[in-house]
């Protein structure tokens, strides 16, 4: 379970299709409609444990391989710098 | 507006683009010029010149190689029959005539609005060591070279690969000094010398177009980065990006050396996000047409700020407007391929 939820960068634009665009980079990256779901889910401020339980009533899958792919799916935002760095200051 | 006669060069819409044909589109986008447009080719292939719908009439110009008094005396005939109110030159080989030539142009009637010598000398590749000192901004290491041997003085501060660069155009990367070698002779044959020998740095190549005043205000700048590079290096591609580090850097560099004219920025994005200048090219790009589609008609302002007229800065652009460039086998007849070789006017 992460101590916190990542943020996605403030300027990223994601349309209703799962099209993803970075105006930083100029990279664009297409995603599935389970990833926008986690995105929407992100976005809208839910917790972990309110985002995990609303995913596991919808979709037959257990807690630990949940786990492994959001963080997973959320390695890969922070590897294409799709969320916000978090700082010591 | 009164009709406005404005010349250009640059009309070689080639893969390897001049900018006289989007900076004609910029112009003949703009709601306030009403222009004629004048073309000045080199050659007779140059297909602007035969691109009717853009470019009013084409009138075929020396080489500023062969000296600047064939090239005036060509522009004074030309003159007397078109009454050229602005010159737009848009290649780096000829700026250094035009330049220089600027008072006789006024004197004439022909405005022009380009870099100060001294802007355009210290910006050149061969000088952006110094360049980078004196305005506090990151560039790679690099030396003039007139030969092999002259590298070989300096090796010790390099690791290949490097980049091997013509004083004008082209760039290859060389992994030894073999290669180092071949690409000198190619590059030397075609633009002379002294050719570049530049520290590789990694990363992402993105520029910025941007348009300065003169009395160090930015008047426009569009971030751009190439998604599809042909094999000489060039955009066929590319997506205007928001990124205020890139702008700010364009802030200070225009702002530090009252730049004036058109310029595009080359640099390097590394994966630390560190901005490295690889390059300033002292006209506007073969691009600019994405800054035009993207909010900011650079080359209309270009014009105004050569008429004299207070331009204000743009505010904003909009960032992920993309460009993607296209061939197109433009029919003609000979008989205007005849004019323009024969007569020299089309």
């Amino acid at each position: 379970m992460p101590n916190t939820m990542p943020k996605i960068r403030k300027n990223i634009a994601i349309s209703e299709s799962g099209f993803v665009f970075d105006p930083l980079s100029g990279e664009s990256y297409s995603l599935n409609p389970l990833g926008l779901e986690i995105i929407h889910l992100i976005k809208n401020g839910q917790t972990y444990e309110d985002l995990s339980e609303a995913l596991l009533a919808k979709y037959e899958v257990d807690q630990e391989t949940f786990d492994r792919y959001f963080y997973d799916f959320v390695a890969a935002l922070k590897q294409f710098n799709l969320i916000e760095v978090e700082t010591d200051a | 507006m009164p009709k406005l006669t404005i010349a250009l060069s640059g009309l070689n819409n080639i893969d390897s683009p001049g900018p006289g044909i989007p900076v004609i589109r910029g112009i003949r986008d703009s709601k306030i010029l009403n222009p004629r447009i004048i073309g000045l080719a080199y050659e007779n292939l140059e297909p602007g010149a035969y691109m009717h719908d853009l470019v009013d009439k084409t009138y075929k110009v020396p080489y500023p190689s062969d000296g600047v008094e064939p090239l005036l005396e060509r522009l004074k005939y030309i003159q007397e029959k078109e009454q050229i109110d602005v010159l737009i030159p848009n290649f780096d080989s000829e700026l250094f005539t035009f330049m220089k030539s600027e008072k006789t142009l006024r004197e004439i009637g022909i405005t022009t609005f380009l870099p100060t010598l001294n802007q355009f000398e210290e910006r050149h590749k061969s000088n952006l060591p110094e360049y980078g000192k004196k305005y506090g901004v990151n560039v790679p290491y690099s030396e003039p070279i007139s030969s092999v041997q002259d590298f070989l003085q300096h090796k010790e501060k390099f690791e290949f690969p490097v980049v091997v660069k013509g004083k004008f155009y082209d760039a290859y990367m060389a992994y030894d000094l073999d290669q180092l070698g071949m690409y000198f002779n190619k590059i030397a044959s075609k633009w002379g010398l002294p050719i570049v020998i530049q520290e590789f740095v990694k990363g992402t190549e993105v520029n910025v177009v941007a348009l300065g005043d003169g009395k160090g205000n930015t008047i426009g700048a569009v971030p751009m980065r190439k998604t599809y590079i042909t094999d000489k290096g060039k955009a066929w591609g590319g997506i205007t990006l928001e990124d205020p580090t890139m702008l700010d850097l364009t802030d200070k560099i225009i702002s530090q050396t009252h730049w004036r004219g058109g310029m595009e920025l080359e640099l390097i994005r590394t994966a630390k996000n560190g901005l490295y200048l690889i390059e300033i090219n002292p006209r506007l790009p073969a691009w600019v047409y994405l800054a035009v589609a993207a909010g900011q008609n650079l080359p209309e302002a270009l014009v105004r700020l050569a008429l004299g007229e207070e331009v204000k800065p743009f505010q904003g652009y909009a960032s992920g407007k993309m460009f993607i460039r296209y061939s197109f086998d433009m029919i003609t007849d000979l008989d205007e391929f005849e004019k323009l070789s024969t007569k020299g006017e089309l």
